[in-house]
């Protein structure tokens, strides 16, 4: 952090900014299960957020987003000569999503934000009532 | 002693160190879900004693009570944040803020009250 030491509201706001881009590849992912393309190199692979902690001093830290890395989950082949989209052997290939798994995460994404909403309601509330003391 | 001590006496330390407890706690609820992290907390009487008998800032009284939690069960990731543990620990830690807050609030009371000689 640029000086400053991390105040709790950097260290929750950085928290729920990283869970949000957790729910984002979630959505992503969600969004292309069952896709089918024409070759397995076009198949749609799931994407990952990787978490890293951000320390200030020893003890306080956040969290950032490293990078969002694609998964090297295989495609799933599929023989189907009728669909419009299949290769000369007749086989599509349907988008590497576990959508149960995808499922989960979502959940564990918005439970892990609302934990980072309360935290920083309650912190806030405390300041308020420190600003307010001999009032 | 500094004057803030004579007129707080051991609260004004105690709210320093429940604020820096907070953004510990914080801390651990925001990396819940980062692989490997390691949960942090303080032994507060500790730093508490440590900041009030030897007159030591709340900041290298922090340093002195700090140590890792022990998990109740391990995890696959390293991580060691118990979210049930922090929240509770979390919950009771400003409440207890709330209520140094409310005997600092006393003791200025107390002090207006005689230097308006009511």
């Amino acid at each position: 952090m640029a000086g400053n030491p991390m105040s709790i509201f950097d260290i929750s706001g950085r928290a729920m900014s990283a869970q949000l881009v957790r729910l984002n590849a979630t959505a992503s992912n969600m969004a292309n299960a069952g896709n089918v393309t024409g070759t397995e190199k076009e198949a749609y692979r799931a994407i990952k957020p990787v978490f890293r902690s951000v320390t200030d001093k020893p003890g306080v830290a956040t969290v950032k987003v490293e990078n969002v890395v694609t998964t090297d989950a295989k495609p799933v082949k599929r023989y189907d000569p009728n669909h419009p989209l299949a290769d000369k052997d007749g086989n599509v290939f349907e988008a590497a999503v576990d959508s149960s798994a995808e499922m989960v995460e979502m959940l564990e994404a918005s439970r892990m934000y609302q934990n980072n909403v309360q935290v920083m309601q309650t912190a806030k509330s405390l300041m308020l009532q420190t600003v307010r003391m001999g009032k | 002693m500094g004057l803030e001590d004579k007129l707080f006496g051991v609260h004004g330390k105690a709210l320093e160190l429940r604020s820096q407890r907070l953004n510990l706690l914080a801390s651990n609820i925001a990396n819940a879900s980062t692989p490997g992290y390691k949960a942090r907390d303080i032994d507060f009487e500790a730093a508490l004693n440590e900041a009030t008998n030897k007159g030591t800032d709340a900041k290298q009284a922090m340093k002195g009570a700090m140590g890792y939690r022990i998990p109740l069960q391990p995890t696959l990731d390293g991580n060691t944040v118990e979210l049930s543990t922090e929240q509770t620990l979390f919950a009771e830690n400003a409440v207890k803020y709330s209520t140094t807050l409310s005997f600092l609030e006393g003791r200025l009371n107390t002090i207006t009250r005689a230097l308006r000689g009511e």
